[in-house]
């Protein structure tokens, strides 16, 4: 590669994701704008070598992808359709052109995220449209074959274009409502990449980095105090990856990790994000989370963790998320600041929830509870369920483990 | 755009209200329809009878099939139906949530398609 080459493939992974969000605002269609966004580049390249770099290489490719999509615009059947676009005077200011480019990126974040999207159609358009991964990089991060996922964005795309989802931020008054959402799917990007067993993926993707990237940028760009909370909680589990697995990709527990394996550097980010968002009120749910797991990383030995403090936390979360998943992991904090005896009855309590009748984790922690009170033969059963039900290879060899473990005692 | 706003419920749960909670309702209605006019929002739109005096009419090999009731059994039936003009998505949703029976049954939000042009 020469050094040209080297300077616009610099350019590309620099101003892409910026350059083809205010195309999409300026050209209205996701298609077009990525298409266009291709053919600037494309003549950037011949334009460049010949006369050399303009001073602004993202506002020079801005201006030569909205001439190239009104072309397409104008050669095209639906030209009546998109008129109002091309009467728009042409982007030319650089001035303002950083506030733009935040402003875009915004908009593109929260049209990926829109509620009238599915889920999984959500997801894949974020890493798509914001993080610039292609439809097969995306593929091999989510477990999906590429074709189906071309199908999601195609279908996603044109439900965005044809049921008039808008390109922009929400109202402040909307905000409260939509936010939630965009957390929610930057939050699921970053388990996808937390939660998965290595080796499985074809490209080298990985989905927890991007969400933390998206997250900061959301932070720079919103700053309220969930999307603080959110980073904080991503980058404090994120500091202990390395000390998640052995080298044979066994699960080790919270408990039984070597803590200086933790990453020091990103639980200190994560102390910093987390004391901005405590210094916003009202404390939102992504911000407890994140404090419980600050609680954690406070402490040098699982036996020293401050468990009073997690149920409080606890508490607090579940008052405002009622959910079974946070009973559960309310009951087990009771369980190690009091007795095993505790936390078992209020499991007893929650069984009955047709939730946990599929959940492997609600048996997993029973399991684990019941072999802590020594109540051998009642644990041995309930790991057999949490093994009945587990579908991710590491946390089956986790379970097996421990039952072999209690096999040996009795 | 314009947009249709399909309000569906079950019809058992306005057969459980009172006269006076189904008086409430339809003022509520009236008002939010006014409300809608006012602002340029409200194109048409009509509330329908129950679903048990409807009629699905089908033609097949030029046969006209007339049966009883709607097309599908759902939990929940079609009501009534709102023609909006609204300026994208975000803004039909907003008006679609302050439709009333939007707090017990549920409102399908669809964009309007025009024919093609006549040849």
């Amino acid at each position: 590669m020469t050094t040209d080459d080297q300077w616009i493939e610099q350019i590309y992974q620099q101003h892409s994701r910026r350059v083809l969000a205010t195309l999409i605002r300026l050209l209205g269609d996701f298609t077009l704008a990525e298409e266009a966004m291709q053919e600037a580049f494309t003549s950037a390249v011949r334009q460049w070598r010949q006369e050399g770099f303009p001073d602004n290489p993202s506002a020079w490719l801005i201006r030569a992808g909205h001439r190239r999509g009104i072309d397409h615009i104008r050669r095209s059947q639906t030209a009546q359709h998109y008129s109002h676009l091309i009467d728009q005077p042409e982007e030319t200011g650089t001035s303002a052109i950083g506030q733009t480019f935040d402003d875009d990126q915004l908009r593109l974040l929260f049209t990926c995220c829109h509620p009238a999207l599915p889920l999984d159609a959500r997801v894949a358009l974020t890493l798509r449209e914001m993080c610039g991964l292609t439809t097969e990089q995306v593929a091999s991060g989510l477990l999906q074959k590429p074709a189906t996922l071309a199908q999601r964005i195609v279908r996603a795309k044109r439900k965005i274009r044809d049921a008039g989802i808008p390109y922009e931020v929400p109202e402040a008054k909307e905000l409260p409502e939509r936010l939630p959402g965009v957390l929610r799917v930057i939050y699921l990007v970053f388990n996808e990449g937390y939660s998965r067993s290595d080796g499985e993926q074809i490209f080298d993707v990985h989905l927890s980095a991007e969400a933390i990237r998206l997250a900061e940028v959301l932070a720079r760009l919103l700053p309220e105090g969930e999307v603080f909370g959110l980073l904080a909680l991503m980058q404090l589990q994120n500091s202990r990856q390395n000390a998640r697995q052995d080298n044979e990709g066994n699960l080790i527990t919270l408990e039984d990790q070597d803590r200086s394996l933790w990453d020091q550097a990103s639980i200190d980010s994560g102390f910093r994000w987390l004391e901005a968002a405590l210094a916003r009120t009202p404390t939102g749910p992504y911000t407890l989370q994140a404090s419980i797991a600050a609680v954690h990383a406070e402490a040098p030995k699982a036996s020293e963790t401050n468990w009073a403090r997690i149920v409080r936390l606890y508490n607090a979360l579940y008052q405002q998320q009622p959910s079974p998943v946070i009973a559960l992991n309310r009951a087990v904090a009771i369980a190690m600041r009091d007795t095993p005896a505790d936390g078992l009855q209020l499991l007893e309590e929650l069984m009955s929830h047709k939730a946990f009748a599929g959940y492997h984790l609600f048996h997993a922690a029973r399991a684990d509870l019941q072999r802590r009170a020594g109540n051998l033969e009642e644990a041995r059963q309930s790991y057999e369920r949490a093994l009945g039900l587990v579908s991710q290879g590491p946390e089956r060899r986790f379970l097996e483990r421990r039952l072999t473990e209690l096999e040996k005692f009795s | 755009m314009k947009y249709v706003a399909l309000v569906y419920y079950q019809e058992s749960i306005i057969n459980a209200m009172t006269e006076q909670e189904w008086h409430d309702l339809n003022q509520e209605c009236i008002a939010g329809v006014e409300r809608l006019a006012q602002q340029g929002n409200f194109i048409t739109g009509q509330p329908l009878q129950p679903v048990e005096t409807a009629t699905t009419v089908r033609v097949r090999e030029d046969e006209v099939l007339v049966s009883d009731g709607p097309f599908a059994e759902t939990k929940e039936q079609l009501a009534g139906f709102y023609l909006l003009e609204a300026r994208d998505l975000n803004e039909a949703l907003q008006l679609a949530s302050r439709i009333p029976p939007a707090r017990f049954g549920s409102i399908e939000v669809r964009p309007a398609r025009e024919l093609p042009p006549k040849d």
